[in-house]
């Protein structure tokens, strides 16, 4: 019975058990399906999306940024180039404590705080895997010892880079401008301009000067590369490649030599200097003095070298060529007499007695002449050579400031000049209306007068009154001043040249053009106020002296040179173009704090005339300090 | 004895078509080690010892008669619950858990011991209370689980502590445990999941979030789903070519010897691969079951079916968390991922397969 139970027992148990198993099968089964389910769903459903995470994780598209174009002089000489150099650079996902990699790099190379700094910027600002640079222009000896240790430094890597570098320094540094990294401001103009793909890999863009006008000719076009990358982003093996294009050469206008004759001629003073060739508007030499040293801000100034630049009185990172704005002086002369003889309010032989000062009718207040006694009888030609001021008291009060105002500007006054650099002003040309919005004030007879000597409100800068002397010299027919002359491509048949401007004939009456040159042409022969910096020239020049004030003086006051601070002393002025009489080249010098025009300016303008036009080297520079004779305007 | 007779002895106790779906997969195994060492002989050659240690003591096993098996469970699973109070009490920390045992000439995981010694005691106990089960014997058998099981999770190791929780629970339903019973404790395990949620350490609660979303922490701990997933879905029908997975050969797999390999070969062989590797998985739990099914007692039917049901779940769990349906427990691929303990404990547990079925057929003859 019992031996029954459980011989039954027994079977009913297999029976169980069995169906247990049926069970445990079916639930295999039911995993390995949904197993094959999620398989199915992985492979053939979303296998194209999964392809291309795959794609997108192993492919990496590295730009390859393509070498900055070259700047070069008229003649060929190199004005701006690149050099390689090696950089000492970390990836920052590769290194695990950055701190204490730069603290035993510093060891090998020398890291700065101001290293420091900027790396410390461009971990703030990097792009994923980016590798960021912590020490530029390493020396051999440096490479070499790190190379020895690199081991020790995952993720650290020495890299060769092309650097810009600018031969003549601070000679051309307000022309050709300099190169600087590209900060968020730069990313958001390319982002705007569309220009980003482009940029991509690249580190540096144009500035300033040249660099900054010319951005999109130096640059060149980024190529590609396709790498497959592995999980640390390190490339493994290049997959495709589309060549980066070079960027564009400049060639400019500009003679280095001329260009290096015209800064060195400044010796210690500060200024500016234009000159032009009035067949096409080519400038030849772009100067601004002081210069400074274009090479510190390529990797970012230091904020030493910032402040020094930027807080010195002189001013160096000022472009007075272009940006200068200072009263034009008697500079202004020629061409209000040209103003006269346009309206026929002044006929070339009429004469007017100078007594030394002008008063307007009905007013007891004398505009005095620089010449206290005065110049006697003046004609319209003399009154140039004298640069009687007087004579252009009355003119410019005959004039009235509203024909003034319309009849400039044909010169370039109060405008911009449309040279190829960027941040040019526009001087200023009063008139009445500006004057209503400027001081909410109406125009007075008085500020005509001042007018009329180049004081009072109207400024100009050297850039706009050497267009202006370039204009006369080419006989009222101007051209855009450019210092580009010709752009060439990687491509020669892209080269292309910058074609030359003509701006409006200002169609002026031979008669009195003549006039007004050969007035000019005595400026600079005895009698003229520039006497001696055309001393035994073996050409014509014809030139105008000027003078800004820098402060006012007030009635009855005399302006006694020595006895006014250096830099309240007046601005001194040159504009001159030669061989007047088939005019090569054009030009417009301003002294800051020189004096007069004819003893500071002139004997400038002298020199950089002698090269261009004789290819006379000056001798070691003359002191051009050095006050002589007479004291004129 | 002429040496063909010391070989049918040699192979006697060895269960053939078990020995080849397991020399399929192994071999299988060492062909996709050697792409995911990136093509190195390096973890193959360490790998292939490994597999020829396991499967000597595989033959060792499979060579021992039952009731010496039988003998072995209390044993085991004694030195095998003091060596998990012994990790708790002096066990070495890696990586956060607490699951090594520094003997001085070796570290060795406890852990991995019960994944076999608690069925095995399982199955003994209810042998030795074969003719009288009643739910206290449940209850006895369930406590002979649960107590190993919570110091295992307490290490914590919750992966290993989940799979010998399911071969334990599979004595429990191969045994007979009624379905009311394992409804009840369905319900309560659906009642408690919140309260074994508020028990588990961050990282294994991040690892059950990541699963849902793994886009969350791409570089962090969604990293491992989702470049798995990435590898296996890239891998298409055909997969990419045997040594051409890029996810693989770039890097960007992790762990893709051991716990990722199957992402290795499906990014390799696509989903024709799959369909083989599940085939030659199945193959070997068919001939688990259909030994299970011919067992001749009561031990050895509950023995067999929990180990061919564990190895089906370690297959299911690891390749469900490499294709992201399942958490990133830390569960090797059966046979295929590289390691010594695991491949030794399998084998193993085959060998008493093998042991089962062949001690069977000479006790019927």
């Amino acid at each position: 019975m019992n031996k029954h139970v459980e011989l039954k027992n027994h079977q009913r148990e297999i029976y169980y058990f069995r169906l247990r198993l049926a069970v445990s099968i079916g639930f295999v089964l039911a995993l390995l399906a949904i197993l094959l389910a999620r398989f199915a769903y992985l492979q053939m459903v979303r296998h194209d999306h999964y392809q291309t995470l795959a794609e997108s994780n192993r492919i990496s598209v590295v730009p390859i940024v393509p070498n900055r174009g070259l700047i070069l002089d008229r003649n060929g000489v190199v004005l701006a180039h690149n050099y390689s150099g090696y950089t000492l650079e970390i990836t920052p996902s590769r290194t695990a404590d950055l701190e204490a990699t730069i603290n035993d790099l510093s060891t090998l190379v020398e890291i700065t705080p101001k290293d420091r700094k900027r790396f410390k910027k461009l971990l703030a600002e990097r792009r994923n895997f980016e590798t960021l640079v912590i020490r530029s222009r390493l020396s051999d000896e440096e490479v070499a010892r790190f190379a020895a240790q690199q081991y020790r430094f995952p993720g650290v890597e020495i890299k060769a880079r092309l650097f810009r570098d600018y031969p003549y320094g601070e000679k051309t540094a307000h022309l050709i401008g300099y190169v600087g990294r590209i900060n968020q401001t730069d990313v958001a103009q390319l982002e705007e301009n569309d220009l980003a793909a482009n940029y991509r890999g690249s580190d540096y863009i144009g500035k300033t000067g040249l660099e900054q006008s010319y951005e999109s000719e130096l640059h060149g076009v980024t190529g590609v590369e396709q790498v497959e990358v592995d999980s640390g982003g390190r490339a493994v093996r290049r997959l495709s490649r589309a060549p980066p294009v070079s960027g564009n050469m400049l060639v400019l206008s500009i003679d280095a030599k001329l260009q290096e004759i015209a800064f060195q001629s400044f010796g210690n003073y500060r200024g500016a200097l234009v000159a032009i060739d009035p067949n096409n508007g080519e400038v030849l030499a772009f100067v601004s003095k002081p210069g400074y040293d274009p090479s510190l801000f390529i990797d970012g100034i230091d904020t030493q070298s910032w402040d020094e630049l930027n807080n010195s009185p002189d001013t160096p990172l000022n472009n007075r060529a272009l940006r200068g704005q200072y009263p034009p002086g008697s500079t202004i002369k020629p061409f209000m007499a040209l103003a006269g003889l346009h309206y026929g309010e002044r006929a070339p032989g009429l004469t007017i007695s100078d007594p030394g000062y002008f008063t307007l009718p009905g007013s007891s207040h004398q505009y005095r002449d620089w010449k206290k006694e005065g110049h006697g009888s003046v004609d319209m030609f003399k009154s140039i050579v004298v640069s009687c001021d007087t004579y252009y008291y009355g003119l410019a009060t005959d004039l009235g400031i509203d024909r003034i105002s319309s009849y400039l500007p044909r010169f370039g006054f109060g405008k911009k000049t449309g040279i190829d650099l960027e941040g040019e002003t526009s001087g200023l040309l009063p008139s009445q209306e500006w004057k209503k919005k400027r001081y909410q004030q109406i125009w007075y007879p008085g500020d005509t007068v001042s007018v009329g000597i180049g004081q009072g409100y109207n400024l100009v800068t050297p850039m706009q009154l050497a267009l202006a002397t370039t204009t006369l010299a080419n006989n009222g027919i101007g051209y855009k001043p450019h210092l580009v002359r010709e752009v060439r491509s990687a491509h020669i048949d892209k080269n292309h040249a910058i074609g030359n401007e003509l701006l409006p004939n200002l169609k002026i009456a031979p008669a009195h053009l003549d006039l007004v040159r050969r007035a000019m042409v005595a400026v600079t022969q005895p009698g003229g106020t520039a006497v001696q910096a055309a001393a035994g020239a073996p050409y014509h020049i014809a030139g105008k002296t000027g003078t800004a004030q820098v402060v006012g003086i007030k009635q009855g006051e005399k302006y006694i040179e020595d006895q006014v601070q250096e830099r309240h002393r007046d601005h001194a002025w040159f504009i001159a173009f030669a061989p007047a009489e088939q005019p090569r080249i054009a030009l417009a010098v301003l002294v800051e704090n020189g004096g007069h025009g004819g003893s500071t300016a002139a004997p400038i303008a002298r020199k950089v005339l002698d090269y261009y036009l004789l290819g006379k080297v000056p001798q070691p520079l003359p002191d051009v300090a050095d006050k002589e004779g007479e004291e004129h305007d | 004895m002429t040496r063909r007779q010391l070989w049918l002895r040699f192979i006697v106790h060895l269960d053939r078509p078990l020995l080849l779906g397991i020399v399929l997969l192994l071999l299988t195994s060492l062909l996709v080690l050697y792409s995911a060492d990136n093509a190195s002989w390096g973890q193959p050659l360490n790998q292939m010892l490994n597999i020829v240690v396991a499967l000597t003591c595989m033959w060792l096993i499979a060579n021992l008669p039952l009731h010496y098996l039988m003998r072995t469970a209390v044993p085991i699973y004694l030195l095998g619950m003091a060596l998990l109070i012994g990790v708790a009490l002096f066990g070495e920390i890696s990586h956060g858990a607490r699951r090594w045992l520094n003997l001085g000439i070796a570290t060795i995981q406890p852990s991995e011991l019960m994944k076999i010694g608690v069925p095995l005691m399982m199955a003994w106990y209810f042998e030795k209370h074969e003719a009288t089960l009643t739910m206290k014997n449940y209850i006895v058998a369930t406590l002979l689980l649960v107590v190993p099981v919570g110091l295992i999770a307490r290490q914590p190791d919750l992966g290993t502590a989940i799979l010998i929780s399911a071969s334990g629970f599979y004595v429990l339903f191969l045994a007979g445990l009624s379905w009311r019973v394992i409804g009840g404790l369905f319900v309560a395990a659906l009642i408690s999941a919140p309260l074994l949620w508020s028990t588990l350490h961050d990282y294994q609660r991040l690892r059950i979030l990541m699963l849902l979303d793994p886009s969350q922490d791409a570089l962090g701990k969604g990293y491992h789903t989702i470049q798995a997933t990435i590898a296996v879905g890239s891998g298409g029908l055909l997969g990419k070519g045997y040594l051409k997975g890029t996810q693989t050969h770039l890097d960007f797999l992790p762990e893709r010897t051991t716990d990722f390999i199957f992402a290795v070969y499906s990014e390799e062989f696509g989903l024709l691969g799959n369909l083989i590797l599940l085939s030659l998985y199945f193959f070997v739990i068919a001939r688990g079951f259909v030994i299970t099914a011919n067992a001749s007692t009561y031990f050895t039917r509950l023995m067999a079916g929990s180990i061919t049901l564990t190895f089906a779940t370690y297959a299911f769990v690891n390749m469900g968390m490499v294709s992201g349906i399942l958490p990133v427990v830390g569960v090797p691929l059966p046979l295929m991922s590289y390691g010594g303990t695991s491949m030794l404990t399998l084998l193993l547990g085959f060998g008493m397969l093998m042991s089962i079925e062949t001690h069977k057929k000479l006790i019927k003859t």
